[in-house]
Parts: structure tokens; C-alpha cells; sequence
């Protein structure tokens, strides 16, 4: 019966996806511009996707690996390393430096360097603090607020044409991305998911905790090297494409977990691709039809996703 | 048959398990006892392959533990370990089915559910299948965890403390059940275990472990002596046999001044009324 109603979930949620996505390509469409709306619509909803699955399925994935609900990736410092990133070029490079204004190279250094940051963060401090949540958390905390000290550091001595360049950069959105990225972020978050798709019943193995898992013939460590690789990949490309969405993996993979109250990562997995999916085409209407795209989306993403993060710190210090 | 020879490991300078060899055998209840921090659990953990070795080796039947598949190791060893704490939405039917997935990998066929189903009624879950473990007590969710390793159907069976944070009634039931398991199916178990009185009951042979070294290992009447079990505690214990069992009585005898002569007058009533009985 629980996996009737599971299933049904994931239908709805499926269905509201869909409905969401065509609701915002025919919403006020005009005809005068149609065959100009229709395909940069139809682009948006492509980075959508692509980032809304990306970010939820390697939030779920890392917060099976770390057993702790509150913990992404980006919280971790990713994000702020995307900022630092980003002004460096322009720092060291002036605004018209060829990294910064192909988008192509811009992509590609960004996301090299996030994955190495990543990896770092996983590979090392992992082991540094024996997967000592708090210590993680609190080490990935004064991580991006170094990064970021630093990128507001070198934000103060460029020049403010600089700045406003740079600042495009800096703010997750879905407005001007880049067609051929759209494809090679798209392709690179198949290829990863694909390698994770054999994996839903190891992962719920997994989520029992390294002893057992072991005790139930998984290589646990070896498993955890690998997910750490393609979490790392599909954040980077993600962030690298459209900027960072700090709370976004936060805020659906704990509204999946409230939807769903299984461990199965098939629901998981799937519902937080969903809902993520979803959210993010609500919170681009707002921007795009309420405010005539005067805000960016990670500003909408960022305020519900914060408040959700405080709600669940509140909530988890009252038990 | 588990032969264990030289298994080693430090943490930094301190050698924590030094050079044990141990041998267990077939069809019996093997407990581990020892003062804390003995070794006990890291000994079980690395026999297990839970935590790596600094050295040694252990063969299963023969053979080399390390270079069989997990998988196929999980087949023939199942390992428990103490404090099992789960933050996940799981039910009992739900976590005992997680023991067949050496066999099914996740895709339950009808022989896994029959397993499951007679696993469940074994340790009388039925009322409790469909409650999530979170909503157990302590001795509710030990069984749910053992009917796991029932599930798993492995030969050699590995408990580190299952008997942590049981009352009296809850111990003795689990023990049973380990004996039960052990007579109708053969198991070879081996436990990790504190109190010394359940292991001299419910055990055939007993390992005891200091200073991360074997103190000894043989059958219980071996092991159960007053020299050996004082010299591994540091304390005073003596021994009485009450219906046929060992047990060690090692509180403080100024409590209630009892002599040793009122406790053998003590324990003979005892026995007498039982007979009598």
C-alpha cells in the first residue's frame, strides 16, 4: 500500500513538472514575437532541467553518504569558490580578459576548478575529520567565508565598470546561457546520472551505515570514492553553468524527504529531481512575469531555501 | 572453520590488537570476553573485514577472506555491530529484507519473501513488521537487527555487545534465541560479550582477551576458573555452581557483610528448594 502511494507521488509530481513547464511556455505569449519567445523559453526550461536534476540528485546522494539532511555541497563552501572563481578572472585578467567574456572558457576553468576544489573538500577533509559532521560543516563554513572575504577583498580594488560586469556572473540565473553549454552540461549530467541509475538499490544499502553495508557485501569505500566523483561533476557543471543556487539541493531534497518518508533513493532520487524541476520554473516565472526579470532567480531561490534552512536548525534543535 | 593468525593493529604508537590467533569452531557459541579495551570489538571488526589490518591473515574454510568477493563473502559471514542507530523512515519488514541483498541485490523474488516472512515469525516481529524501527525499544529493535542476519543466512554469525542496553529478560531471550539458532540451524555465532555470567551460561567456548592480547581460549569450563578470571579483571571473583552453571559472583563483599560460607548455605537452599520443586 505505501509503495502504491509512493509511486502515485512521483506520478503527480511528474505531472505537475510537466504542468508547470507548459504553463510557463504558453503563459502571455505574443504573437508578434512568437518565434522569438518560444525557443528562448524553450532554453530556459532545457538549463532548468538539466540544473534541477543535477543539483537534486547529487544532493541526495551526498547527504546519503554524510547521514545528515542539512548538509550540501554548496553550503560546503562550493559556492563561495564559484564567486572567488569568478572575480579572480576579472581581478587578475581586467573585464576584458578572453576567459571571462567567452563563455566557453569561462565555463570550462570555472568548472575545473570547482571539481578540483571538490574533490579536495571530499578526499581530504573527509578523512581529516573522520566524517565528523559538525567539524565538516563548520570547516566548509570557514572555507566560504575565506573565499568569499577574498572575492569581496579583490571586489573592492576593481574598478565599478568591473564590477557590474563581474556582477552578472555572480547571481544564479537562467536568462543568457549558452546554447552549446546547455548540450555539454546536458550530456555530462546523463552520463553521470547513468552511472548512478545502476546504483538505487546499493545506495539504499548505503544509507544503513558503513558497517552494515559492508557486512552486506557492498564495498562501501570504494562506492563512496566514486558518488564523490559524480556529486562533485554534477554540481560543478551545474554551478558552472548557470551560477550558484546555494539552498536550491537543500530546500527540494528535504521537501522529497518530507513527501516521500522512505530511505528508497528511487523515490528520493526521483521526487527531488521533480520538485526541484518545479521550483525552479515557479521561481522563473516570478522573476520573468511579476518582476519583468529585475531580480535574479537565486535571490528567490536563496530567500525560501534560507528560511527553510533556518526552520530545519530550529526544528532540529528543538528534539 | 575461521582461523584467525597474528591479526595486528595500532593507532599511532599504541598497539591495540598484538599478534592473535584464534581458531573457531563449527556449530558453537564462541564468546569474546575481556576488560574494556581489551581489542574485543576491533578483533571482531578486522576477523570481519570491517576495519583493515595492519597484519596477519584469516582464512574461512581455507581460504583467504580478503580475496573472495564482498559479495560472496557476505553470503558466508554476517556482522552486527554494537549501538545500531538509524535516522532513516524504515520499517521492520523493510530492514530485516535489506539481509537478502547478497542474494537479490534489491529485487525481492518469492523464495527471499519466504525467508523474510519465516525470519519475522522466528523472532515473533509479526505484530511489529509494519512499525518503523525508529518507534521500537531497545530490545525490539535487537531482535529486528538479528532477524537481518537470519535473513542473511550466513554460516558464521558476528555480534559485537548484542546484549547493550538490555534489561534481564531481554538478554535472556536473545541468548535463547542465539542457542535456538545454533541447534536448529547450525550456526556457528560468535558474540562480543560484558556480563561473564552469560557467556559461562549460554557459550561452549570463550576467548578472553587483555591488553590486547589472547588471556585464553578454550571451552567455558576452561575458562571459567577463580585464578584465570581474577587475573584477567583484576578483581576479586569467586565462582559458585548454581543448577549446573558457573557463575561468577564479583561484587564488592563488604555489601551486606556475606561471607563466602553464607553464600554457599545461601545458594544450597537454593538448590534444594528447586529439587524439592
Amino acid at each position: 500500500m505505501l509503495k502504491m502511494t509512493n509511486k502515485k507521488l512521483i506520478l503527480i509530481l511528474a505531472l505537475g513538472a510537466v504542468a508547470s513547464i507548459v504553463l510557463y511556455m504558453l503563459y502571455d505569449l505574443n504573437p508578434a514575437i512568437f518565434f522569438y519567445q518560444i525557443p528562448s523559453r524553450a532554453k530556459r526550461v532545457a538549463a532548468i532541467v538539466i540544473v534541477g536534476v543535477a543539483i537534486a540528485v547529487s544532493t541526495v546522494i551526498f547527504q546519503t553518504i554524510v547521514k545528515n539532511r542539512i548538509l550540501t555541497p554548496s553550503i560546503m563552501g562550493l559556492d563561495s569558490v564559484y564567486v572567488f572563481i569568478q572575480t579572480s578572472m576579472i581581478f587578475f585578467g581586467g573585464a576584458s580578459s578572453a576567459i571571462l567574456l567567452n563563455s566557453k572558457a569561462n565555463y570550462f576553468v570555472s568548472m575545473v576548478l570547482l571539481v578540483i576544489f571538490t574533490l579536495f573538500v571530499f578526499k581530504f577533509l573527509f578523512k581529516f575529520t573522520k566524517n565528523n559532521v559538525f567539524l565538516l560543516l563548520l570547516i566548509g563554513i570557514i572555507l566560504g567565508t575565506l573565499f568569499g572575504n577574498l572575492a569581496t577583498f579583490m571586489q573592492m580594488m576593481i574598478s565599478p565598470e568591473d564590477f557590474l560586469i563581474l556582477q552578472n556572473n555572480l547571481f544564479g540565473s537562467f536568462s543568457a546561457v549558452d546554447e552549446s553549454l546547455l548540450w555539454i552540461t546536458g550530456i555530462i549530467v546523463l552520463v553521470s546520472i547513468l552511472f548512478v541509475l545502476k546504483d538505487f538499490n546499493s545506495l539504499d544499502v548505503m544509507s544503513l551505515g558503513r558497517d552494515h553495508a559492508m557486512n552486506l557485501g557492498v564495498n562501501y569505500d570504494r562506492k563512496v570514492s566514486q558518488l564523490l566523483v559524480i556529486i562533485a561533476v554534477l554540481v560543478s557543471a551545474a554551478t558552472a553553468l548557470v551560477g550558484p543556487m546555494m539552498f536550491l539541493g537543500l530546500l527540494v531534497v528535504n521537501i522529497a524527504h518530507e513527501v516521500f518518508s522512505t530511505y528508497r533513493h528511487v523515490y528520493l532520487i526521483i521526487g527531488s529531481a521533480m520538485i526541484s524541476i518545479i521550483t525552479l520554473v515557479f521561481g522563473q516565472m516570478i522573476i520573468q512575469f511579476m518582476f519583468d526579470g529585475g531580480v535574479e532567480l537565486s535571490i528567490i531561490i536563496n530567500l525560501v531555501g534560507g528560511l527553510y534552512f533556518i526552520y530545519l536548525m530550529l526544528r532540529r534543535s528543538k528534539i | 572453520m575461521i582461523k584467525v593468525r597474528d591479526i595486528a593493529k595500532s593507532y599511532g604508537e599504541k598497539k591495540v590488537v598484538d599478534d592473535v590467533s584464534l581458531s573457531i569452531e563449527k556449530g558453537k557459541i564462541t564468546s569474546m570476553i575481556g576488560p574494556n579495551g581489551a581489542g574485543k570489538s576491533t578483533v571482531i571488526s578486522m576477523i570481519t573485514r570491517l576495519l583493515d589490518k595492519d597484519s596477519g591473515e584469516v582464512l574461512i574454510e581455507g581460504d583467504n577472506i580478503f580475496t573472495q568477493p564482498n559479495n560472496e563473502l557476505a553470503k558466508k559471514i554476517s556482522i552486527l555491530k554494537q549501538s545500531n542507530h538509524l535516522e532513516l523512515k524504515i520499517t521492520v519488514r523493510e530492514l530485516v529484507s535489506f539481509g537478502r541483498y547478497p542474494y537479490s541485490k534489491g529485487r525481492l523474488k518469492d523464495e527471499d519473501h519466504r525467508v523474510i516472512d519465516e525470519a519475522i515469525e522466528y523472532m515473533e516481529l509479526e505484530e511489529l513488521e509494519d512499525r518503523y524501527i525508529d518507534e521500537l525499544s531497545g530490545g525490539q529493535r535487537q531482535r529486528a537487527y538479528i532477524a537481518m542476519t537470519i535473513v542473511q543466512d550466513t554460516e558464521y554469525i558476528f555480534l559485537d555487545e548484542p546484549l547493550n542496553n538490555l534489561d534481564m529478560k531481554h538478554s535472556v531471550q536473545i541468548m535463547q534465541i542465539l542457542r535456538r539458532l545454533v541447534r536448529e540451524k547450525n550456526k556457528t555465532i560468535i558474540i562480543v560479550i560484558h556480563d561473564i555470567n552469560f557467556a559461562s551460561c549460554y557459550s561452549d567456548n570463550i576467548v578472553a582477551l587483555k591488553n590486547g592480547k589472547i588471556a585464553i581460549s578454550g571451552t567455558k569450563h576452561e575458562v571459567i576458573k577463580k585464578s584465570i578470571l581474577e587475573e584477567i579483571y583484576e578483581m576479586e571473583i569467586n565462582i559458585q555452581c548454581i543448577f549446573g552453571h558457573n557463575i561468577c559472583i564479583y561484587f564488592d563483599d563488604q555489601i551486606g557483610d556475606v561471607t563466602e560460607n553464607d553464600a554457599k548455605e545461601y545458594a544450597q537452599t537454593v538448590q534444594h528448594e528447586q529439587l524439592r520443586a
